[in-house]
């Protein structure tokens, strides 16, 4: 590892640790389809910073306490979340408009203190436009380790609630029915959500402190299926992107540090999308593209073989292409022996879903399943005899 | 008031920014029905890393490079949203997220690295815009109002804004119909043969260009408010479209008006001497109106649970 | 058989004449993800027919109708509506999605939602004018909802919004009705006057498609029937077709012996 110095090592274990932190967080956010709640809480921490700074200078302080600040930014994020609450419950409007409202108006009234601010020090820089895309730069060393201490409670706080939280996000009723109350649940959650912002605020930023909550997990989501998973790949990715990020806009102090850490995170989501073995857009594209061909493929030969015109040019391309059909139109050898089997099998399953006592699984055939790797040889060869010739077409 | 000093220093402001609020509710309107209201906030966010690749690119501040940029990052910005909710089969609010952090954090960042110390262009012109700054010097009273040669010097963000609000006008007037019947209800919609995906972009695009014309005045903070606060407050108020449509007009025009003067005037009659935020005061003025009609609204509550 | 203009442009082998043919499918498959939802389904709708479509849920029965009109799109397959590929057609089609593709909560009141119907007659800016109201009032009053003209949508019951979309459809003067289970959550007094209203439209002349669940009403309101259950089980006249055997099929395991009986013998 390069040289860091004592702060910027603490800076960047703490955005690792919150990073893991809030892609753990995010994970339940997320899974809860409610990701963007985290934008009207991280937008309505302005007012309170700056209100924070107003009071504070007013009783004689400087105003920069980090304490402070973040005390005042947890108070309005938690009344922004209740405005968010209040107007979804209360009113016809879903919760998309609420955010919207909310972190819009909290922003605006955060942007009137700022001026009043600006007014009040007459000129001397109040440093607070630093928590708009957050900052490394000339961080105080009580600051990193107010920064790293609260990345690691915010993480034990996760570890501690997260059974409930996995069972909430993935089932509420089922959450319900053994017991969990799930609005407890929920509260627990955004207050996880609200320390990460509140934490997060100095180093990454309130406007970007939203993308390690989204990016890890939605990143996460491609490579597992299950809640638990999502929710420990989140926290590497999370925890990834905060300490490269910091490290990388330590050792070039030009670079403002929440933007870096977003693109990195930003770059774990794209490689995750793209290649993903069983979710990736590539592995996808590729099963889509054979599974249509398969369907076109056996169509073309059910049409082949009951003497049907072949509508499509795409399934007569494919018929040719697998040498099935000539240039003309008609059959070859493989084709229509092909096409004997795939209507053999196609009056195999009509027999056993017009029969009696299959239940189920015959009827809902889908068209594609070799009939093989549902029924023994000699219950094929039962069926065949019982085929009469013509059958029910 | 006085008009040797309301006219060329407040006048300006004051039509630029209710023309910026008219022009964002109209579409906000359509994209609060559609549970999209957040793709507002998205475009406002986009905006940004668009103006900066068109000033790299044109290394000059100048309006129509910047409008196509920021036109050209919002309509990028729709696309990778659609692309990861369908290719990706992720949830609408999470893709939203992701790309518009991303998009801003690009921009920030070729912002930083940028020498962009000459010209004005920085996060915070980004965020609050500078309403007050665009003040018309040749104005020396009402009278200048029918004086060419003052006229010629009114800033160019006026008529600009308005050009902008008559397409976006005429954009909602033409597919009025088509736009409320597929909100409504889309599977009919597309049965009637409506390109529904097309028009859902064209709406977006509109609103894209209305908030790129208002963010280069007044700054991505009202932007996002005037796309949701107007039409949110609207919709409690009647249950009828075009009456939403004017309500949120209505209630944009007020939010631009008063927060404009409460921004400029307010601290003075405080007894303080600097005038504060008029964006910001905006956006606050709309969430005031919003909780008005939250609380006292005659359609406020949702249906099946009765208004208290 | 004689040839069709369709399949020459597709460079095909002679196909069926379909000209008549309210609606004729061919080889319809879609699939939402990894499997079919619905798989080479051929349909053939005859004109003045009343015809069911039967299945159980998750059958396929809104994908059915859905790729049909376009509203989603296929994995492969031909659709024709009198003969003609479906966009030039659209005039003579009206659809009633199955309730819950509705925005209720949509500022709107019923009037405006009969006159949606009337788009193909507006346009884009053509103006309402006194005598589309005074159509639009008097197909709410064939459904019996004259009374309710300017309600908000969202403030009538199920079976009130259920009629107000079939007088939308009304509204389209079409020639092929397309309804996705319009009889769903309906009381006995609504299913009997959406039934009548159907009927009417029938003895015009007109061709009705309706997703169905209630099979014992099956034989009363219908002429034809279609069992889906992702593929075409059987299809053809109520009487030859709505047998226990292929009801079976249609449902395998799903019903019991004595729910068959009753119904094949009702
Ligand atoms: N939007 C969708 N995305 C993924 N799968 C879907 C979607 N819509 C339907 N399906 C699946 O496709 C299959 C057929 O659905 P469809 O809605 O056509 O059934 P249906 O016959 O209309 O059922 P019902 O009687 O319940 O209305 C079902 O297995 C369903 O789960
Ligand atoms: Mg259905």
């Amino acid at each position: 590892m390069f040289d860091l110095g004592y702060n910027a090592s603490l800076v960047a274990i703490g955005a690792g640790l919150l990073g893991l932190a809030a892609g753990v967080t995010g994970t339940f956010l997320f899974l809860r389809k409610r990701a963007l709640v985290s934008d009207a809480i991280s937008h309505s921490t302005l007012p309170g910073v700056a209100l924070a700074f107003i009071v504070m200078v007013s009783f004689g302080g400087d105003g920069r306490s980090l304490v402070g600040l973040m005390a005042g930014s947890a108070l309005s994020a938690a009344a922004g979340l209740l405005a968010v609450g209040w107007l979804t419950r209360r009113t016809r409007l879903a919760e998309d408009a609420a955010i919207g409202v909310v972190l819009s108006v909290f922003f605006g009234l955060g942007i009137v203190l700022l001026t009043v601010i600006q007014a009040m020090s007459a000129g001397r820089q109040a440093g607070l436009e630093g928590y708009l895309l957050g900052s490394t730069a000339g961080m105080l060393r009580t600051d990193a380790l107010i920064i790293a201490v609260g990345g690691a409670l915010v993480l034990a706080l996760v570890a501690l609630l997260r059974r409930m939280l996995i069972v909430t996000a993935f089932d509420p009723e089922f959450a319900g029915s053994i017991g969990i109350d799930t609005g407890r649940a929920d509260l627990a959650m955004m207050g996880l959500v609200l320390a990460v912002t509140v934490v997060g605020l100095k180093i990454v930023g309130l406007i970007l402190i939203v993308a390690l909550l989204i990016l890890p997990p939605v990143a996460a989501r491609f490579w597992s299926d299950r809640a638990g998973s999502v929710a420990l790949i989140a926290g590497g990715i999370g925890g990834v992107s905060g300490a490269v990020g910091a490290m990388l806009s330590v050792s070039a102090p030009a670079l403002p540090t929440g933007p870096i850490i977003v693109l990195v995170a930003f770059a774990i989501f794209a490689m995750s999308m793209l290649f993903a073995p069983r979710r990736g857009v590539v592995a996808a594209l590729i099963r889509h593209l054979s599974f249509r061909n398969r369907v076109h493929l056996r169509q073309g030969l059910l049409a082949l073989a009951q003497g049907q015109p072949v509508y499509e040019a795409l399934t007569r391309r494919l018929l040719r292409r697998a040498g099935l059909i000539r240039a003309d139109g008609v059959a070859t050898g493989a084709g229509t022996a092909q096409a004997a089997k795939a209507l053999l099998d196609e009056r195999r399953w009509q027999w056993l879903r017009a029969s009696e006592g299959t239940g189920a699984a015959a009827a809902r055939y889908d068209g594609l399943t070799p009939i093989e790797t549902v029924l023994t040889a000699d219950q094929i060869a039962r069926i065949d005899s019982q085929l009469r010739p013509g059958g029910l077409v | 008031m006085i008009g040797t000093e309301f006219v060329p220093l407040s006048l300006p402001p004051l039509l630029i920014g209710t023309l910026a609020a008219l022009a964002c509710a109209l579409p906000g309107n359509f994209l609060v029905l559609r549970r999209q209201a957040l793709i507002g906030d998205a475009i406002s966010h986009v905006v940004l890393p668009g103006i900066v690749v068109a000033f790299l690119l044109t290394g000059r501040v100048s309006t129509w490079p910047m409008m196509l940029g920021a036109g050209g990052a919002a309509l990028l910005a729709v696309l990778m949203i659609e692309v990861i909710r369908r290719a990706g089969k992720i949830e609408p609010g999470a893709a939203m997220g992701v790309v518009f952090t991303t998009l801003f954090a690009a921009g920030v960042l070729l912002l930083e690295q940028s020498d962009t110390s000459a010209v004005h262009l920085d996060v915070q012109h980004a965020l609050y815009g500078n309403l007050e700054s665009l003040i018309w010097l040749d104005a020396l009273g009402w009278n200048s109002l029918l004086d060419p040669v003052a006229l010629a010097g009114l800033p160019t963000e006026l008529p600009r804004m308005a050009l902008v609000l008559v397409g976006v006008i005429g954009f909602i007037w033409l597919f009025w119909r088509p736009l409320a019947l597929s909100t409504f209800d889309e599977g009919f919609a597309r049965s009637l043969g409506i390109a529904t995906g097309p028009l859902g972009l064209g709406l977006v695009v509109i609103a894209a260009m209305a908030a790129v014309a208002a963010f280069d005045a007044v700054g991505s903070i009202i932007v996002i408010a005037m796309f949701i606060c107007p039409p949110a407050a609207a919709r409690l108020m009647t249950n009828r479209l075009s009456l939403q449509v004017a309500w949120s007009q209505g209630f944009a025009g007020l939010a631009a008006v008063s927060g404009y003067v409460l921004a400029g005037y307010g601290p003075l009659w405080l007894g303080y001497a600097h005038a504060v935020s008029a964006a910001g005061m905006i956006a606050t003025v709309s969430g005031l109106i919003l909780a008005l009609a939250a609380l006292f609204g005659p359609c406020r509550a949702r249906l099946g649970q009765p208004a208290g | 058989m004689t040839q069709l203009k369709l399949a020459a442009q597709e460079g095909a082998a002679p196909v069926e004449d379909l000209s008549d043919i309210p609606l004729a499918i061919r080889g319809l498959t879609v699939s939402y993800g990894s499997d079919p939802a619905v798989f080479s389904v051929d349909m053939t709708v005859p004109e003045g027919a009343m015809l069911a479509v039967i299945g159980p849920n998750g059958a396929g029965k809104s994908t059915l109708l859905k790729a049909a009109l376009g509203v989603i799109p296929k994995l492969s397959g031909l659709v024709t509506v009198y003969g003609q590929p479906i966009a030039s057609q659209r005039r003579r089609i009206a659809y009633v999605p199955q309730r819950a593709s509705v925005d209720w909560d949509f500022p709107t009141r019923v009037i405006d939602v009969v006159l949606m119907g009337l788009y193909r007659d507006l346009g884009l800016l053509g103006r309402v004018r006194r005598s589309h109201r005074d159509q639009a009032r008097a197909c709410l009053a064939r459904v019996g909802m004259e009374g309710f003209a300017d309600r908000q949508i969202g403030q009538l019951s199920g079976g009130q919004q259920q009629r107000v979309f079939l007088a939308r459809a009304l509204a389209q003067a079409a020639d092929l009705y397309l309804l996705d289970e319009p009889f769903a959550g309906v009381d006995a007094a609504t299913e009997k006057a959406i039934v009548t209203v159907l009927k009417a439209l029938r003895d015009e002349g007109r061709t009705v498609v309706c997703v169905h669940h209630d099979l014992a009403t099956v034989t009363d309101y219908f002429s034809h029937v279609f069992l889906l259950n992702r593929r075409k089980i059987a299809a053809g006249p109520v009487a030859k077709v709505f047998t226990q055997q292929m009801l079976q099929a249609a449902y395998g395991g799903r019903l019991s012996g004595g729910q068959i009986d009753r119904i094949a013998a009702s």
